[in-house]
């Protein structure tokens, strides 16, 4: 096996593992035992997976609500997923969170939010924070394209461009914020020149292309890194299921069976299937077997810690 | 022991703490300008390089949420806001963020950050270049509020607010700049959650926030020419604040009279009243009063200020009315 191909089948299994622990919590969820909210990554795996692969352990990655697959892809621990939405004390965030709010500092988490654009600003100062000691260390901020209505995203590329710091900003536009196609929201299709006002550069890649969003991302790394500052990369993609929980959001007014239709067989697990299998790689099928394992054995492991203790006292001690 | 000002106290806080730790460093609008924060900033960029005294475009928001980030990342911000009011655009990364991020991603995770916020009120600026702010943040867990009054607390309250694991509000007002007073030469902290007894009295308890601590015992002064005898207790921090020094001298006082700078309605009086009658009830023989502003904007012409902004005077009838109130009773 060549190492590019033993690169793709890395990438291959994180963005199998994302796509089955995000399918086996829409399961949870269907079936009650998950009740926080859960935005699921399902279509949108390339991005995390592709970015996270142009970065070091040190490096950090800042999220939103939709952060699962951010935090598998950086390499948080999968029985802490799984125990942070079932609200246990192991959980990753000690069971204080829910799916919203994941953290694995030690592998480049620092925390995510549900707060749209709320985490930008955040990691232009972890940034700041690297350039001021000079480290060769990079904050990426994932957002959605609905954060880049927000206000704060635009001051945090200003701020970001003018100190010249080592920030990139991954724009995931899967073209839905929560119910709103773009469409409703902005009179043109152009997010990826967002920055230039700011003097970021900007950049549309095809967000379901692994090795594109790979490019990219690894692009912008080396820029940051030598100093010439963030950069703003659009990836073009879809979410699958609804804004929240497990459904497609078909029934509760949003017409987008025809995006899906579209969508769907641009599927970028499928794609990077497809490639392996023209590569002659033919172990996939055992692979995906161990990657159902673990996260049978990490459902069992979340499934049996205890809840966090429900005392007034302990919630006041922070 | 020297005498500084509040203003010189409050740079050399700053002074001290950029010198002892190449961590901390200092952000926000107006650094490198002397009239943004008077001299309680003057000449430390050109003493400790500008890269550590980052003079910001005004993005408050994304500024504040650098800040958080910083910290994160292992920096101690003190992130600077010239005017309170301007610091409503960052409520995000201060209550969602700041606040709340050790809770959820526990204590190794927190954000020791100093959040500065100058209250700039009179001078004919008007509705917002004036407001009193800090019962917002009072009402936020996992927020600390301090309000210095005197040029020692100035300085021992910002050291305390950088040593401390969490994010702090250090609320500072320009109308204590000129305030004089004796300050230690060497680093020290005030305790975070301690007020302090400025004059011992028996008749009446008058407790002050920030400037009006200083109102408290200028009308102590007045009821002493009456033959009233306050007691005066800086509160100095908002949160947590000093319920047991508080409720130990209304206990024996049975009078308190409450003087904050800021709006009545929900406001850091009303709270201090409230615990009052919940822990000193039996020992009250009057009513909690509360000297405050009107429930209004921060109006803008000085006639107009000196209606809107209560002092020494309204303070002491307060006082005053509680007593007579007694005599009344006892009358009747």
């Amino acid at each position: 096996m060549t190492s590019e191909t033993a690169w793709l089948v890395d990438r291959w299994q994180t963005m199998t593992l994302i796509r089955r622990v995000e399918e086996r919590i829409a399961e949870m969820v269907e079936s009650g035992e998950v009740r926080c909210p859960c935005h699921l990554y399902i279509g949108q795996e390339a991005v995390a997976a592709g970015v996270c692969a142009a970065l070091t352990t040190a490096d950090t990655v800042w999220g939103g609500h939709r952060s699962h697959g951010h935090y598998l892809a950086k390499g948080g621990s999968l029985t802490g997923l799984f125990a942070e939405v079932l609200l246990k004390a192991t959980g990753c965030a000690g069971g204080r969170g829910g799916s919203m709010h994941l953290a694995a500092p030690a592998v480049g988490v620092p925390g995510t939010v549900p707060i749209v654009a709320g985490t930008v600003s955040l990691a232009t100062g972890a940034a700041f924070a690297y350039k001021l000691r000079s480290e060769d260390t990079v904050a990426v901020a994932f957002l959605g394209d609905g954060a880049l209505e927000e206000g704060q995203v635009h001051e945090s590329m200003n701020l970001a461009a003018l100190y010249r710091l080592p920030l990139l900003l991954i724009c995931e536009n899967n073209l839905y914020a929560s119910h709103l196609h773009w469409s409703e929201r902005r009179v043109a299709d152009n997010l990826f020149r967002a920055g230039e006002f700011h003097s970021v550069p900007g950049e549309r890649v095809d967000g379901n292309d692994v090795i594109a969003v790979h490019a990219s991302a690894q692009a912008a790394v080396e820029r940051a890194r030598s100093g010439e500052g963030p950069t703003l990369i659009e990836c073009r993609t879809f979410r699958w299921r609804g804004h929240v929980g497990a459904s497609f959001d078909l029934d509760v007014g949003v017409e987008r069976r025809g995006e899906l239709a579209e969508w769907l067989p641009r599927d970028p697990l499928r794609r990077l299937t497809d490639q392996l299998i023209e590569r002659g790689v033919a172990n996939l099928a055992q692979l995906e077997q161990a990657i159902d394992a673990r996260i049978r054995s990490a459902v069992e492991e979340a499934r049996a810690a205890p809840e966090p203790a429900a005392q007034q006292e302990a919630l006041c001690a922070h | 022991m020297r005498t500084l000002t509040y203003a010189q106290a409050i740079r050399e806080a700053h002074a001290q703490l950029l010198a002892l730790d190449a961590r901390v460093f200092v952000i926000g609008q107006g650094l490198w300008s002397p009239w943004y924060a008077g001299s309680s900033l003057e000449g430390l960029d050109r003493e400790f390089g500008c890269a550590r005294l980052v003079d910001t475009p005004v993005s408050e928001n994304a500024v504040t949420g650098m800040a958080v980030g910083a910290a994160l990342a292992g920096l101690r911000p003190i992130v600077f806001h010239p005017r309170m009011d301007f610091m409503l655009l960052a409520m995000d990364p201060v209550v969602n963020q700041a606040a709340n991020w050790s809770y959820l991603f526990g204590s190794d995770n927190s954000v020791p950050l100093v959040i500065r916020a100058v209250i700039n009120r009179g001078g004919e600026q008007g509705a917002q270049h004036s407001q009193a702010l800090h019962a917002m943040f009072m009402h936020v867990p996992g927020l600390k509020v301090v309000m210095p009054s005197t040029p020692a607390d100035a300085k021992g309250l910002l050291m305390a607010a950088m040593a401390d694991p969490g994010p702090v509000l250090y609320i500072d007002d320009r109308w204590l700049y000129a305030e004089t007073g004796e300050v230690p030469d060497e680093p020290f902290t005030v305790a975070i959650g301690e007020g302090a007894v400025r004059r011992r009295g028996s008749d009446v308890t008058l407790i002050g926030i920030s400037w009006m601590a200083s109102e408290c015992l200028r009308a102590a002064e007045i009821l002493e020419r009456e033959g009233i005898d306050a007691e005066v207790i800086d509160l100095r921090s908002l949160k947590p604040w000093d319920k047991e020094i508080v409720a130990a001298s209304v206990s024996r006082t049975g009078r308190a009279v409450v003087a904050d700078g800021a709006w009545r309605t929900a406001g850091a009086s009303a709270e201090i009243a409230a615990e009052l009658s919940e822990r000193c009830f039996a020992d009250l023989v009057a009513p909690v009063v509360r000297i405050t502003l009107p429930d209004a904007p921060a109006p803008a012409s000085r006639a107009e200020e000196q209606a809107y902004y209560p002092g020494a005077e309204q303070i002491a009838a307060a006082a005053r009315g509680l007593l007579e109130r007694n005599v009344k009773r006892a009358a009747a």
